[in-house]
């Protein structure tokens, strides 16, 4: 699936949630069942720093897609790194850089997006577009 | 006399908003407080009928502005009992405040090798600038610890405090613990060895009732934005006779006498320390904000927020697998706190669902986070104007993201 497909699958999902409660407690889900990190991928320099909680990505490059894997140590914004990775798991490093998120804003969790202390969730998004840049140069 | 919380609710215009759809339920006051109506109404006034900038003007405007301006000063004074009102300077707030006298301070008296005392609890804004300040000069930072229920270790002040030492830089209440410090204590143990003491006063001027001169306090700082009074005014108090030793901290208009390029001599106090456009119509509102917090009566205000304190402690603690960060014997309404298993950020992002503000994270205070081992503390603040129905909600709120991560 492209990342287009993806994100509106995403939408379409978080649409037949009724009320807040249903959708964080579908995050929470996602961030129990996200696999997290291995100790050994915590360091500082996978660490995206929000004032409020810890994210760490790990990215690599395999057969010409781009894997990611992530953790956090506050459970809803390790759901939307799982959300995040569903979208731009297995993707082209190109498709990354070129990509135009807008499900975050649909599904409404833009108030995540503050630019300053909170999840991070800006600093989420540009550090996999980083990713994306870096290995589409290596590529 | 007890408190119509129905009535003071009503001055209060942000109180009657929805959030998320429902009720709000503000328990971030320890971050800033809400704004009664006399006081928006105030600086309104202001603005509408009166703005001119301030001093040396010759016109009615200026004249009215002015007045204002040193009737805020006035209040302040009398507020907190001050012998002069040369001695109640205006900065942007607390943080300012600190970062004044900590420059002007040592450039005066801190040299190489000497000492300043702060303490485990402090806010960053009284951290920092003594840092700052210790590095240039190449003075020594000391920090006077706290216990785990998060009680300043008084006695060992004392111990702490050499020939070097010229300064203690102390919070009256901790912001993310709630502690009410033993200041008078403090201040003695100090003056007995000739040292000075700069009081934090951020959290407690909106509580307890401050006179500098029977604590005999050297510096007093505070914000108008936590005492129900508009943000970017913040007051400085300081002893006349260590103002006037200390040179300017900043340069510019209103804090000159005659500037020559050959040597500039400085205004009287307080225009010395206050270079620049004053900010007037915050000061303003400040002024407005104690008329109303003294209208309601400090004591007043202590003893329902106690009774709220008290309720909302024995709430919060019969929930299974929480925590309250700061035990102390004497608190103030604010309870820093921890459920097992449930990230600080999650809880307040839940809570903020249900139209609870509640505050997350370090507080800015990273060394009482580090002292008890943990990232940060969901903090509920209360204010007179909250009720225990409030506190229900915040508890039920609480049972219901435990439900929610439980699943």
């Amino acid at each position: 699936m492209t990342i287009n497909e993806i994100q509106e699958e995403i939408i379409e999902e978080f649409a037949g949630f009724e009320d807040w409660m249903d959708k964080y407690a579908y995050l929470i889900e996602l961030g129990t069942d996200l696999q997290g990190l291995d100790e050994q991928y915590q360091t500082d320099q996978n660490l995206i720093k929000g004032c409020q909680s810890k994210v760490w990505f790990n990215a690599s490059l395999e057969e010409g897609k781009v894997k990611l894997e992530a953790d956090s140590d506050a459970i809803i914004v390790k759901g939307i790194a799982a959300l995040l990775i569903r979208v731009f798991n297995n993707q082209n490093p190109e498709d990354i850089m070129n990509a135009d998120l807008n499900f975050i804003d649909e599904i409404g969790l833009k108030q995540h997006l503050s630019p300053t202390r909170s999840n991070g969730l800006v600093s989420m998004v540009k550090q996999i577009k980083m990713y994306g840049i870096a290995f589409n140069h290596v590529k | 006399m007890t408190l119509d919380i129905n009535k003071i609710r009503k001055d209060f215009p942000i109180l009657q908003e929805k959030v998320h759809g429902k009720d709000l339920v503000y328990f971030d006051n320890a971050a800033t407080t809400q704004k009664p109506t006399q006081v928006i109404d105030e600086m309104v006034k202001y603005y509408y009928k009166y703005n001119s900038n301030i001093h040396r003007g010759v016109h009615y405007l200026s004249n009215k502005s002015t007045d204002g301006n040193e009737n805020a000063r006035k209040i302040v004074q009398n507020f907190i009992n001050a012998e002069h009102l040369h001695e109640i300077i205006f900065t942007r707030g607390t943080t300012e405040s600190v970062n004044l006298v900590a420059n002007s301070f040592a450039d005066r008296y801190i040299g190489e090798g000497d000492e300043v005392i702060v303490s485990e609890m402090e806010h960053h804004s009284n951290i920092v600038p003594w840092q700052l300040v210790c590095e240039k000069k190449k003075a020594v930072l000391k920090v006077l610890p706290f216990n785990d229920n998060g009680e300043l270790l008084v006695d060992q002040l004392d111990g702490m405090i050499t020939d070097r030492t010229k300064i203690v830089a102390v919070n009256h209440i901790s912001n993310s613990l709630g502690t009410i410090n033993p200041i008078q204590e403090i201040i003695d143990i100090a003056h007995a060895r000739g040292v000075k003491v700069l009081v934090d006063a951020a959290q407690s001027v909106q509580h307890l009732k401050i006179n500098v001169q029977e604590w005999d306090v050297d510096f007093l700082v505070f914000s108008g934005h936590k005492l129900y009074g508009p943000t970017g005014i913040g007051v400085l108090y300081g002893k006349e006779n260590l103002l006037n030793e200390m040179p300017p901290w900043q340069g510019g208009g209103e804090m000159i006498k005659e500037v020559r390029f050959e040597g500039t001599t400085y205004n009287e106090l307080p225009f010395k320390f206050e270079a620049g456009t004053p900010n007037y119509i915050d000061a303003i509102g400040l002024g407005a904000a104690i008329e109303y917090v003294e209208n309601i009566g400090l004591d007043n205000i202590d003893a329902y927020e106690q009774e709220l304190l008290a309720y909302a402690t024995e709430k919060l603690s019969s929930i299974d697998g929480l925590k309250i960060y700061g035990t102390a014997e004497h608190k103030t309404s604010v309870i820093s706190f921890l459920v097992d298993g449930i990230h600080f950020y999650d809880m307040g992002m839940l809570l903020d669902q249900m139209g609870i503000a509640v505050r997350t994270g370090t507080h800015c205070t990273e060394p009482v986070m580090q002292h008890f081992g943990i990232d940060g503390t969901v903090r509920a603040s209360f204010s007179f104007y909250n009720t225990k129905e409030e506190i229900d909600a915040l508890y039920n709120g609480i049972l219901k993201v435990c439900k929610m991560f439980v699943h």
